[in-house]
């Protein structure tokens, strides 16, 4: 059966909701609206307004109000309606989600999933489409997750809200519309995927693509344009999970294909493709038999006309060309 | 112990949209000792963490309450065990009050093992049962508070929540932010500004265009107290708790008091108001002296029985604070360094050290 992103969201959701009185759902126009996005579709009249809240836009208020039902043993998951706004309500997540189990030695946790789109969107401009997988993978005491398909969303959703911990969902605005098959199995209620575990989407043997979110969907596609062209296979790693980060199931896959690039649309500097490129160094400099390699997005604020965002953003020529350039092709 | 009536002056409290308590209190002997007791420990916990701050073995920061006991010793005794309290960074009273230990309490600013964060978290965090700290960033713990008070709606429990903070901490967005959300679904969560006059170094009508905060709810009652007085504290929290837990909504406070010592260790609290002022509060408001005056002019406990109070408070500091600077440190092992930064059983696999060798597996 084919799902989209949105439904598999929407699914997860609502089971978990069915799952435990204690999840509730908060964020702007959730409830009435259905969801800025529709992710959250029908939640309201399913489970009524108890359980599915419209908030203020209020996005330092409501992170931190919904930090403090968590605490008191509640269950939140809290929709920003983009990522960007986020922003407003990053000392609520970290400072108050993130480290107040630690600081308490232990004696309190706060488990409470914050999710929303994230990252690359069309035509938005720059304070719409930035990637945040870095800012909140880099904090100890979080948990990111950053699905690509229908069966990514749905499975590590419901790991997300049954975490004990804070766990962040990165989804992506553009992937919400895209439908992908979905399993038997992912079907079922009991679904949930292991956050900190990769997935390898395509198997290959002479190059190693690490990527993440909506990048998964180019990076297939460009190793398919190169297997035509010229006859080489190439591994395609979705990380499905940015904290903890699945090294092992990199270094497994370098040891193989002995080359590396790591894809992803957020900014160059101090981002996912670096962390990878630094464990490369750490963990697989004797398997490689070129420099590991980065495509990023461009170091700018993106742009609103779409000749200058195509620039911003890795494409699928462009995967090519790195995949051509770093095998020699 | 027989309840009896006293009453209470009439200028110690002031509402804003509302009738607000009876001046007429109900109190035994011993809840007036206990609240006397209780005052007095709290302030010989605080001179006993001044003591060590000075000695160097507290390191960081160190905010102390002294001059401020009557709010926390107060509202304990209007609050059950199942009613929660959050307060941000100058929090050790109320940890004391909530249950906490004085080892404990002293162990954590030690940076003990047997504190109470497992040295985890030092002065400005300290969690219990019912208490959800010891907040270090300013205002912060507002929305946290109205979250708990929104659980408690949630689940049916009829139960409040103070969210405490400062004068400083008044002008932060999120505090207004909470108010809205709080009003709006009706969070039964009392918003309790403690005004001890000064942020930091600045005093309240340099940073606030309206120093009345118990009116800045605009839409939500308030209720103003004279937070040197325990009594009005019992009174007033014993007020504002049956308030929010009865469908009402929300409930701004004010506690009006006092701060003795400067913000934290570091400041000697004499560059922006004058030694004459802090001399004055203390020889005229002090909380403890308050009391005591009271308890003797309505002849309910002798002098004796109030020194040999004092007596038991010392007693109980020293001997807890010689317990806890016997404790032992945390073991400087990896394992103990990354214990509970996520909850135990669902950590991941590792956590990086400072270099690849000392990257930390949670199972071999």
């Amino acid at each position: 059966k084919d799902y989209t992103v949105r439904d598999a969201l929407n699914e997860a959701l609502a089971e978990e909701l069915e799952r435990d009185e204690k999840v509730f759902i908060m964020g702007e126009e959730v409830a009435q609206y259905n969801g800025a996005y529709k992710v959250t579709k029908g939640l309201l009249d399913r489970f009524g307004d108890k359980r599915v809240i419209d908030t203020p836009i209020t996005e330092h208020g409501f992170a931190g109000l919904g930090v403090g039902a968590a605490l008191a043993g509640l269950n939140p998951v809290v929709e920003f309606m983009t990522w960007n706004f986020a922003m407003q309500a990053i000392d609520q997540i970290i400072n108050s989600g993130a480290k107040t189990h630690y600081m308490s030695g232990g004696i309190q946790p706060c488990s409470i999933t914050f999710r929303g789109p994230n990252g690359f969107a069309s035509g938005v401009a720059a304070q719409h489409s930035q990637d945040y997988s870095a800012w909140y993978g880099s904090i100890p005491g979080l948990k990111v997750v950053t699905p690509w398909s229908a069966e990514d969303a749905k499975g590590l959703l419901k790991a997300a809200i049954r975490d004990p911990n804070p766990v962040m969902v990165l989804e992506n605005e553009l992937l919400y519309g895209q439908t992908f098959p979905m399993s038997e199995e992912a079907q079922k209620s009991d679904f949930v995927l292991p956050i900190g575990k990769a997935k390898v989407e395509r198997v290959g043997k002479d190059l190693t693509i690490v990527t993440l979110s909506r990048c998964v969907g180019q990076a297939l596609t460009a190793a398919e344009n190169i297997k035509k062209k010229y006859g080489v296979e190439v591994e395609v790693i979705n990380l499905r999970s940015v904290k903890p980060l699945d090294v092992e199931t990199i270094i497994k896959s370098v040891k193989k294909t002995n080359h590396l690039i790591a894809l992803e649309s957020g900014f160059p500097s101090f981002g996912v493709s670096s962390e990878i490129l630094a464990l490369s160094m750490e963990y697989m400099f004797d398997f490689l038999d070129a420099p590991a390699q980065r495509i990023t997005g461009a170091e700018v604020p993106t742009p609103y006309a779409i000749g200058l965002e195509a620039l911003s953003f890795p494409d699928e020529a462009l995967i090519e060309k790195k995949i051509v350039q770093l095998l020699r092709l | 112990d027989k309840k009896f009536t006293v009453n209470l002056s009439p200028e110690s409290f002031e509402s804003y949209k509302i009738e607000g308590p009876s001046t007429e209190v109900e109190v035994s002997k011993n809840d007036l000792k206990k609240m006397y007791l209780d005052m007095v420990t709290i302030r010989r916990m605080e001179m006993a963490a001044d003591k060590l701050y000075k000695e160097k073995k507290i390191r960081g920061f160190c905010h102390l309450s002294t001059g401020q006991e009557a709010v926390a010793a107060g509202m304990e005794h209007a609050l059950t065990p199942e009613d929660h309290v959050i307060t941000a960074y100058r929090c050790h009273g109320f940890a004391l009050m909530r249950g906490a230990t004085v080892k404990s309490i002293i162990g954590e600013l030690l940076g003990r093992r047997e504190g109470i964060a497992y040295g985890k978290g030092g002065s400005m965090h300290m969690f219990c049962k019912g208490f959800y700290g010891g907040n270090g960033i300013v205002g912060a713990q507002v929305p946290v508070g109205a979250g708990i008070g929104f659980a408690m709606k949630y689940l049916n429990k009829k139960n409040t929540t103070f969210a405490l903070y400062g004068d400083g901490a008044s002008n932060q967005g999120q505090v207004f932010e909470a108010y809205n959300m709080a009003k709006l679904w009706d969070i039964p969560v009392v918003f309790a500004c403690e005004n001890n006059k000064y942020g930091m170094g600045t005093a309240a009508n340099r940073s606030s265009a309206l120093t009345q905060y118990y009116q800045r709810g605009q839409y939500i009652p308030g209720l103003k107290v004279n937070g040197m007085d325990v009594l009005a504290v019992k009174q007033a929290s014993a007020w504002a708790r049956e308030y929010t837990t009865s469908g009402n909504g929300p409930l701004v406070m004010e506690f009006v008091t006092y701060r003795y010592g400067g913000h934290s260790m570091s400041d000697p609290g004499t560059t922006y108001r004058t030694r004459e002022e802090v001399q004055r509060m203390r020889s005229t408001q002090d909380p403890i002296q308050g009391l005591k005056q009271k308890i003797l002019e309505w002849g309910i406990v002798s002098e004796e029985d109030l020194k040999s109070l004092d007596k038991q408070a010392k007693q109980l500091v020293d001997k807890e604070v010689k317990e806890a600077e016997e404790a032992p440190f945390p073991e400087n092992t990896p394992k103990i360094l990354f214990e509970d930064i996520y909850v135990r059983g669902s950590e991941p696999d590792f956590m990086k050290g400072r270099t690849l060798e000392e990257t930390h597996y949670y199972r071999e």
